[in-house]
């Protein structure tokens, strides 16, 4: 058999691969594998479109006829069990090997589970596939009251939905904010005051003691306080971990994720490692970062292609990032990591505003709230690295695309 | 029921039939046209379900609003007059025989 590329992982980073080897020129085998047993699709939906109307069904990333035409091979429902680095073969769970010359791990992340007295009561759930999201989808039809455990974007994407479809909704973080690590604290404090408008009760540095149940189904969960809050159903969106033990067990390196360089190629110079599975050195923040989301996923995807051709170049997309809470649409530009000012356009309390991240005068980062013309702007600006000053923000959006040469 | 035609970039026509209520961007991505992607599934992201339309057709539509115009003028390449993101461009019986062009990468 003529070894190809193979690719571990069929979501919106292992797809990418497939059709930009082509577009490179890659002309030999290409093998797309997967665990899960349907055709790639969006994984965003799951907590938004999908989750809040019955009719929907998931949204594929290419039709099927797309991988036939580009000559991509599809082994779905297919896990692999591990890689053999000496014979440069893959090997699934039923013993079947598929030998590579090149192979890209592209295996995402696997959702936390919690570790507290009653996580294996029934009326728990997560969302990462398609199969949870339908389980979560059909069990929430019967549920009144509802509580989410951990103040992510997932969780509180889906909270906005059970509360749009009259469920009575708790959300409880840990830490004194929701959105802690992710969005600026101005962003994270108007959701917060949003969603407290619309009815959910939103717990902050709040700990749990454990879920209580009736007949193996859970009924509450009782905080540390001693105090109670009814739960028909719990949703648990604590954040996620890599999935990189098949790379681990190879004997490659892993420290939150495969660590890869610049290029996104492992130590080892056959196997290459991108989107949410990978850790990367960062070119606009000058340190290591793992991110999860679909622009580092497919822009990644495209840039490993050409490493995998031998056209080694250093990965440097600015990232960017999205997500729909409620009526609420959260976009996010650049990393913010190390800023120590922050410039909000915009009056306090109004419903669309921006925060611009900087780190000295250098911008770094934006947070925009419901202003998509700033986050695109803002896209543009840190690419190309230009810094626009107070005056040029309180000006407006016509002077920055101004400084974009628009 | 309605169609749409889109002209892939090496000239191929391809008659996609309209489910109705999804997006211009969605029958591409269901029908396997080549250059229609949507990699952020339709959130006026990513801008890589970027088509052009005839002038007819683009006055006939409802047209882009602000956030598709800012995000054709800052994501897409190549844009023309008759730039639209697909995924902004819902179908039903009154878009029925609309014809796109793939936008050039
Ligand atoms: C509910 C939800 C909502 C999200 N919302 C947003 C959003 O609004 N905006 C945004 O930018 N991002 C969002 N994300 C994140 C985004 O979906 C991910 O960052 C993106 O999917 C990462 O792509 P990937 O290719 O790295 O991994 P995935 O798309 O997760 O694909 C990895 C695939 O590898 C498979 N796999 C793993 N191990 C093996 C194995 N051993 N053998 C075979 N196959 C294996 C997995 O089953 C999976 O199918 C969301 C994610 C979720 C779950």
């Amino acid at each position: 058999m003529q070894r190809g590329v193979v690719i571990i992982g069929a979501g919106h980073g292992g797809s990418q691969v497939g059709f930009s080897l082509r577009q490179e020129g890659y002309d030999g085998p290409i093998h797309l594998v997967s665990d899960e047993p349907d055709l790639p699709y969006h994984k965003p939906p799951l907590s938004k479109a999908y989750l809040k109307d019955v009719s929907q069904d998931v949204q594929i990333l290419r039709a099927e006829k797309a991988y036939a035409d580009a000559r991509i091979e599809l082994a779905l429902g297919r896990k692999v069990e591990a890689i053999d680095r000496q014979a440069r073969a893959i090997r699934f769970a039923d013993g079947a090997t598929l030998p590579y010359e090149r192979l890209v791990i592209v295996t995402g992340a696997t959702n936390r589970k919690l570790a507290l007295p009653g996580h294996d009561l029934t009326g728990l759930h997560s969302i990462r596939t398609r199969t949870d999201a339908a389980h979560l989808r059909e069990a929430m039809q019967t549920a009144g009251d509802i509580v989410v455990i951990g103040g992510g974007f997932i969780g509180l994407e889906a909270a906005a939905t059970f509360a749009a479809l009259g469920k009575r909704v708790t959300v409880i973080e840990l830490a004194p904010s929701i959105l802690g690590r992710a969005v600026s604290a101005v962003v994270a404090a108007h959701v917060d005051a949003e969603y407290r408008k619309l009815g959910i009760r939103v717990l902050t540095a709040t700990g749990i003691e454990r879920l209580e149940g009736e007949a193996g189904k859970v009924k509450a969960v009782r905080l540390s306080d001693g105090t109670t809050v009814p739960a028909d159903l719990v949703l648990v969106g604590i954040g996620a971990t890599p999935n990189d033990a098949l790379a681990r067990d190879a004997g490659l390196a892993c420290d939150n994720g495969i660590v890869v360089d610049a290029t996104l190629a492992t130590a080892d110079p056959t196997i290459f490692a991108i989107g949410d599975v990978a850790n990367f050195p960062h070119a606009h923040a000058g340190r290591r970062v793992r991110l999860e989301s679909v622009q580092n996923a497919s822009d990644q995807a495209k840039h490993v292609a050409k490493t995998v051709m031998g056209k080694p170049d250093d990965y440097r997309e600015t990232p960017w990032f999205w997500s729909d809470q409620g009526h609420m649409k959260l976009q996010m530009a650049g990393l913010s990591f190390g800023a120590d000012r922050h410039v909000r356009t915009g009056a306090l309390g109004e419903p669309a505003f921006s925060v611009y991240h900087y780190a000295g005068d250098r911008l770094l980062a934006v947070d925009s709230v419901n202003r998509p013309g700033d986050h695109m702007v803002a896209r543009r600006l840190i690419a190309a690295g230009i810094s626009p000053s107070e005056a040029d923000l309180a000006e407006g959006p016509d002077r920055l695309k101004s400084l974009i040469g628009r | 029921m309605s169609q749409v035609t889109f002209i892939e970039r090496d000239g191929t026509r391809r008659i996609v039939e309209v489910v109705s209520g999804e997006s211009l961007m969605q029958a591409g991505t269901r029908a396997g046209v080549d250059g229609i992607i949507g990699e952020c599934g339709g959130s006026c992201m990513c801008a890589t379900c970027h088509v052009y339309l005839t002038e007819e057709d683009f006055a006939r539509i409802d047209p882009p609003d602000a956030m598709e115009q800012d995000a054709l003028e800052f994501t897409a390449s190549n844009q023309r007059p008759t730039s639209r993101l697909g995924c902004q461009v819902k179908l039903s019986a009154a878009t029925d025989g609309l014809t796109v062009t793939v936008a050039e990468a």
